[in-house]
Formats: C-alpha cells, structure tokens, sequence
C-alpha cells in the first residue's frame, strides 16, 4: 500500500427520512476496500448537514443515498448547498430507486454527475470514481 | 496556483480569518503530502499554541465518539469552540477506510464553533494519523479554543496520544472485560482522567474500584487521576469529565508543567525537523554526486563492508552549501 498516494475521499450520505442504511453501508464498505477514504455520518441527515459535511471533510465526492422517493427535492438541494459553498467541483452521485426519468432530469439539469440504482453492481460505482478521478490527474 | 478555486497562497490568510473552507483543504494538502507542505505549516506555526489539546483513547466500542459528541455540548455552553480530529483505522490490504466516527457528533455538524475532521491512520501504528499533529496545528490556528483528538484504540495508539494531547482520558468500560488483569500495559500511566463509561451496565463500580486501588498502589503523585462514571449516550457524567479536564488543565498550568509538556513538543518537532532535513540532504547530495550502485556492488562481494561505506559516503557530502530549498 502507498501510504503518499493521495486518496479519493467520499462522503456517503443519507438525507432526509428512509430508515434503512443497508444499501449505504455495502457502498460505503465496497468503496473502501477499493482503496477510498469513506466518510459516512449516519441516517437522517439534513441537506444543510450533508453540505457542510462535505466542506469540512473537503470530500472528492459526495454519494447519497436515497429510498424515500424524495431524490427529487433533496438532490437538488444539496447541490445547490455545494455550489453555494465552492464546492461546484465535487462529484455529485445519487443512489436508491430512482425512475428513469427522474435520472435524466437529474443529470440535465446539472444536480447529479452520475445515477445509481439498486440493480447496479458495486463496480460500476467504483469504476466510475476511479475513471473520474484517473483523468482528472 | 489555484486548486479548486481556492489560491493556495491565500490558504492560511483565509484560515487566519475563520474561513471553514480554507481550513479543511489546508488539512488535505497537508495530509497528501503536497510539496507546498512544509511552507503551508511554516505560515501556520506562528499562530499556533493557544489551543488546549484533549487526548481520548480507549478500546474500540469504549463510546469514545459519543463522550466527544457529549463533552462538545459542554464546552459550547460555556461559549468555548472546538475542533475535533477524529482518527479511524485504514485497511492495510487496500489503503481504504470508512470514517464513522462522525455518526455520533453530527447534532454538531452545523454550529459554527465547530470542526469535525475525520483522518485516516495511513499507515500510521500507534493510533494517531501521519497527519494528526499537523492537522491540530491547522485548528489551533484556527482558533479552536478546545482541540479533541479521538485515537483509533488499537495498537499502541496510548504512545502517540501523550506526546500529543496536554491532557488524556482513557475509556474503560465495565463490558469490554477491560478489569485489571486485561489492562493494556501502560494504560496506567499515560491516563490523566480515567473514565468508566456505560456506566449503566453491570460492573461499572467493580471497573471503577479496581483502577482507584491500583491508583493508590502507586504511591503519591502530584496529579493523581479521577476515575469518573459516565453515560455517554445520555451524557451522564459528563459535567463532571469536563470540571476533571478544567482542574487538570489548571494543575498543568500552575504547576508549571504544561510549559515543561510543550518544550518536550517542541524539542521533538525540532529534532524530527533536523533529522528530515539532513537526511532529505543526503539522499539529494547521494542521488546527484555518488555512485550508490557501484557501492552495492563492492559490499555485495565483500569488497567492503556497509560500514565504512557508510562512513566514506557521508564525508564526501557537503553540508554547509546555503538554503536547501526550504524557503517558504
Ligand atoms: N449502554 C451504553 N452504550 C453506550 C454508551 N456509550 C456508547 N455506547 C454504545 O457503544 C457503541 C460505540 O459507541 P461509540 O461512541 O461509537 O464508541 P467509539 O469508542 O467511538 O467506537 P470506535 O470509534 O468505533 O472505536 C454504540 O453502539 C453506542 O451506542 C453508554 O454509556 N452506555
Ligand atoms: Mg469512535
């Protein structure tokens, strides 16, 4: 292990009021065994708490995690939380059961960098970090 | 240079001036190792001592997080700010971590006299990250009046803790079957205020009797530690822990020993500093005038031993040539 390499650091987030962590957790363990430093803070989280998280931790990404069916409402406010704060450049990835079309809306309008839904394996969402940040280097 | 829209030299000015942002990327460019490291914490040294360090260790479980998450609450109410470093073990197999240290301190999360960093050990084995020392300079300079240091709580992790903190609470708890006989060697000594947390399970009294007796096998010191109950997850105790930190820190103060603990600090990030330079001197000097394989080669067939090699090699190295790039 390369303890000078810098690492990609993730916050793993769940806003608002589903009470179920699972689905978070075996992101937040499948991330970290792919070598990221994974910053998880628990259920029930605020948007204004995801943010500022997010600004203190200065995460490389920011991956929510959202079951409620609220993606559309609690997305967009947290991005726009982000920009707020300078944080433009942050990954911006949510997760849970979001309908196609929601997906779509999400990323035109710019609140989301990347979908995933339940039935996506955990090496999508690795491999999609990594290339990110590969290219960004 | 500009990194994500924020002008490194502008870095520590901006942190200097409260600025949230600038204090967290600062601790990233520190904890990465930038080559703008060693300057970065040049600027920021001068504005550093104020903070009182606050060391907390104990087993994994002990309810470290959720006393820190309780003793914020105290030192906020007596209009006190805080920074918080909170250390997690990095995987050795895949360089990864996850930081849960935070679950239990986000009621905190949006007051503003707060930062909470999580850290990563990196590598690190006696329970402190690489970067910890470092990232605490970044707060105290903050202004954080309070700097709290969560330790992982394996390994030696006690050994880091007391070179860094100015006062050190160790968790016990009556559970974790942390009674006399299983007590971590040197755990006694390094404690300043004991705590007995989950009080409210079984054996807690039987915890707390056993460390006050091997407290006073040791005969008289001029601090002796408390050994305090807690509930951590209803913040029993807790005002308590708090007026314990106060009289320890009123001790050191008085007593003249908190100057003696910071001159022992600052003698080591001298000697640490010395030994970084002149070995990054000679590793230069080496790579550019000496012949290192030709060397490898001759002790390899026994034509020289590593120890005169050794000796030759050093003479040859010119110590005395001007800065060595360490302007800031
Ligand atoms: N019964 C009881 N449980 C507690 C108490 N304090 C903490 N716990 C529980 O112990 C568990 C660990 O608490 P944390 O505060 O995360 O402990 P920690 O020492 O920070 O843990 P690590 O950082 O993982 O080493 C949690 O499930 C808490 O709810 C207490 O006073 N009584
Ligand atoms: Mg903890």
């Amino acid at each position: 292990m390369d303890v000078k390499a810098k690492k990609i650091r993730v916050l793993v987030a769940k806003p608002g009021l589903d009470g179920h962590d699972r689905g978070a957790r075996v992101v937040a363990r499948a991330l970290r065994d792919a070598g990221m430093e994974v910053i998880y803070t628990g259920l029930h989280q605020t948007p204004e708490q995801v943010a500022e998280t997010a600004l203190q931790e200065d995460v490389d990404v920011v991956g929510l995690s959202i079951l409620s069916g609220a993606h559309m409402t609690l997305a967009p406010k947290i991005r726009h939380l982000l920009n707020e704060k300078d944080m433009k450049d942050v990954l911006f990835l949510v997760g849970g059961i979001i309908p196609e079309e929601d997906a779509e809306k999400l990323i035109a309008a710019g609140t989301a960098d990347q979908i995933f839904t339940p039935g996506d394996p955990l090496d999508k969402i690795i491999d999609y970090i990594n290339a990110k940040f590969a290219s960004a280097e | 240079m500009l990194i994500r829209g924020v002008l490194m030299h502008h870095l520590v000015k901006d942190l200097l001036a409260g600025n949230r942002r600038a204090a967290a990327r600062l601790i990233t460019l520190i904890e990465n190792d930038d080559e703008e490291k060693r300057s970065l914490l040049k600027e920021i040294y001068p504005h550093t001592g104020k903070a009182f360090i606050i060391g907390i260790t104990g087993a994994p479980g002990a309810g470290k997080s959720s006393l820190v998450d309780r003793l914020l609450q105290q030192i906020r109410a007596e209009g006190l700010t805080a920074g918080i470093i909170a250390v997690d073990p990095t995987s050795p197999f895949s360089g990864g971590a996850i930081l849960g240290d935070r679950i239990r301190m986000q009621d905190h999360a949006l007051d503003a006299g707060v930062f909470i960093r999580s850290m990563g050990t990196r590598g690190s084995l006696g329970g402190l990250s690489r970067s910890t020392r470092e990232a605490i300079q970044v707060l105290d300079a903050f202004g954080k009046d309070i700097v709290i240091v969560e330790t992982v709580g394996v390994g030696q992790s006690e050994v880091d803790i007391v070179k860094t903190a100015d006062s050190t609470v160790v968790i016990l708890t009556p559970a974790g079957g942390d009674s006399v006989q299983t007590i971590k060697a040197g755990i006694m000594e390094i404690a300043d205020v004991f705590v007995i947390n989950k009080a409210d399970l079984p054996g807690a009294e039987r915890t707390a009797t056993e460390i006050n007796m091997m407290l006073d096998m040791n005969g008289e010191k001029p601090w002796r530690p408390p050994v305090l109950p807690t509930v951590s997850i209803k913040g029993d105790g807790v005002d308590k822990l708090w007026e314990a930190l106060q009289e320890h820190r009123t001790f050191l103060e008085d007593s003249g020993k908190l100057l003696d603990v910071r001159r022992q600090r600052v003698r080591r990030e001298l000697t640490e500093q010395v030994e970084y330079l002149v070995k990054t001197r000679i590793w230069d000097e080496v790579r550019d005038t000496i012949e290192l394989d030709s060397l490898v080669e001759k002790i390899s067939k026994r034509q020289q031993d590593p120890y005169s090699a050794a000796g030759e090699l050093l003479a040859k190295i010119n110590f005395y040539k001007g800065d060595h790039g360490e302007g800031g």
